[in-house]
């Protein structure tokens, strides 16, 4: 989780991760901030974010990002 | 002969007047609602005094801003678009820049747009097109206009911290879309699905075509280019068939396998540009889309739009880079090297542009025009301009026009184009910084900020957020001890960007 917040605070210092839950909803992250935490996730963690797992849900928050790449660790 | 880009949709009107024009999530307009509108928002404008003048329009993007714009047109009158996803502080540098006497905001837009320094009048667009269309007005306008009269200011990017405003005319507006629909084949069964902001010149491609066709153009929400698959079923559910979009919202789509799940079903033709699309990303599109046109766009906004093209038809090996071809009928490149004389094939040369698809120059800014709309240097004997874009380039073996790099400190990030030096202006105006540098690692596609100084990195991000567009904001922002600087002083970028590859490893 710290190595997922990490990524997260390099592009946003001033956003709380650890109990923001709306970063769609209120527009926090964009198509630019995305692209790059997709990169970063699969560089760091080793797995593959496939655009089906694109979500708003999984997306909103710290939390749901890190469900989905356990969830995808799993599976490998 | 055609002179007013509204010919368009007189004509239009005419003869589809149900047919739908412009479309987002919320509303569809139809061309006689277009119209209609139009007329309504000249007419205010006309009984405000209100004629050969700047009229901001500061809307959320919706079919009614795009009608706004003709509105403004109609009064004789040029658009000048801002956006809430720009910066405030660009805003008021802007606004100062025009000093127009009436902003036009929707019911969203009113709070922000009461915040800046503004000497003009508010006005909110649902209110001024109720206003009683006045066609006898309106026609003793348009019988005066020139061809030659600008139509909007958009703004880019300046080296010096304060952003230009290239301002257009009619008759650059006509040159560029009747050319431009030539070579992608626009119709009217054609249907846009708009990418592009409405504050850029991008989006001419979609508007002024879908009058002169009657065609459809869908504004896409924003929101959708986060997530792939999404934004592809908004193109089936639309039956678009056509997009002409930066090319990184076209490799966010491939680059995650998108096509795995779903695929675009109408799509015939791809026009992208602006930045440098990846081989493999392209294949992975043309392989989803075997029949559909793939056309490399290319131009800048001082050229209104595009000035460019090249079809996709042969097959590019990896890390190849696919030409930008030739220029559109009625447009001239030249290609000069330093001695100001045409650059002979593989020879390297500054691109400039000569034609009636020039932009009149910079808004209130003679002294930046005059450093880039120039003599023609070929022509000695009588008045002639050219616009010198800044990009370098080069003729290949096939004699198509290949773009090298940038001259200077500008770069294309995201499809925008960012002076660097406009980058450090707003850092060295932040509280705590006593000197940066910025770099672009073109392999990563990143801009890092280096700088020196006693502000933390985390607040000099947060400053830099609130003064510049979201696509010029640093990637990464590194505090050093010491900046590195040349032997006259200047901020050494080679060794800057050693950091920065040192840093690509690490």
């Amino acid at each position: 989780m710290e190595d997922l917040l990490e990524i997260l605070r390099d592009l946003h210092p001033e956003v709380d991760f650890e109990t923001c839950d709306t970063l769609i909803d209120d527009k926090i992250l964009d198509s630019f901030d995305i692209v790059s935490i997709i990169a970063e996730i699969n560089d760091c963690f080793d797995v593959t974010i496939t655009a089906e797992k694109i979500t708003p849900q999984n997306f909103n928050s710290a939390e749901a990002l890190y469900a989905l790449i356990q969830e995808l660790e799993d599976e490998e | 002969m055609q002179n007013h880009v509204l010919n368009y949709l007189d004509q239009i009107v005419a003869v589809k007047p149900e047919k739908i024009a412009f479309a987002d999530d919320r509303e569809e307009m139809s061309f006689a609602q277009v119209y209609a509108h139009s007329r309504c928002v000249g007419t205010f404008l006309h009984r405000q005094g209100i004629y050969k003048e700047p009229v901001v329009v500061f809307m959320n993007k919706q079919p009614r801003e795009i009608t706004a714009f003709f509105g403004v047109i109609a009064a004789g009158d040029f658009y000048v678009p801002i956006d809430e996803e720009m910066p405030a502080g660009r805003i008021q540098l802007i606004l100062d820049n025009v000093q127009a006497r009436i902003l036009i905001c929707d019911a969203r837009t009113k709070e922000t747009a009461e915040k800046f320094a503004f000497g003009g009048k508010l006005v909110l667009y649902d209110e001024i097109c109720e206003t009683e269309a006045d066609d006898e007005a309106l026609r003793e306008i348009r019988s005066r206009a020139i061809d030659t009269d600008p139509i909007y200011i958009v703004f880019t990017s300046g080296s010096t911290g304060v952003p230009k405003g290239v301002a257009a005319c009619h008759r650059s507006v006509i040159d560029y879309i009747e050319q431009l629909s030539e070579v992608l084949e626009f119709d009217e069964d054609t249907v846009f699905g708009n990418q592009t902001p409405l504050y850029f010149d991008a989006c001419l491609k979609e508007l002024y075509p879908t009058l002169k066709f009657g065609a459809t153009t869908y504004l896409i929400p924003r929101e959708l280019f986060l997530f792939p698959v999404r934004l592809v079923e908004f193109l089936n559910d639309h039956g678009i068939n056509t997009i002409c979009w930066v090319v990184s919202a076209l490799t966010m789509i491939s680059s995650f396998g998108t096509f795995q799940t779903v695929t675009p079903k109408y799509l015939r033709t791809v026009a992208f540009g602006s930045e440098v699309f990846p081989v493999r990303q392209f294949a992975l599109w043309r392989a989803v889309l075997p029949e559909a046109k793939f056309v490399n766009l290319y131009g800048p906004t001082e050229g209104t739009g595009m000035c460019c093209y090249y079809k996709v038809e042969r097959d590019f090996a990896p890390g190849e880079a696919i030409p930008i071809g030739r220029p559109f009928q009625n447009t001239e490149i030249l290609l000069l090297n330093e001695k100001n004389q045409r650059a002979r094939q593989g020879e390297t040369g500054e691109i400039c542009i000569r034609g009636t698809s020039l932009t009149l120059g910079y808004y209130n800014n003679f002294e930046k025009t005059g450093e880039v709309f120039v003599q023609n240097p070929l022509n000695t004997a009588y008045p002639e301009l050219i616009y010198r874009t800044g990009d370098l380039g080069r003729y290949n073996e096939r004699g198509e026009l290949m773009f090298v790099s940038r001259r200077d400190y500008q770069i294309k990030h995201m499809g925008h184009r960012i002076e660097l030096g406009e980058i450090e202006v707003n850092a060295g105006q932040v509280e705590g910084v006593r000197l940066s540098g910025c770099i672009y690692d073109d392999i990563k596609g990143k801009i890092v900020l280096y700088y020196v100084g006693t502000v933390e990195e985390k607040d000099l991000a947060a400053a830099l957020r609130s003064r510049l567009p979201r696509y010029m904001v640093p990637n990464r922002i590194v505090r050093l001890e010491q900046m590195p600087l040349t032997a006259n002083g200047k901020i050494d970028r080679v060794t800057l960007k050693g950091l920065v590859v040192q840093g690509r490893n690490s």
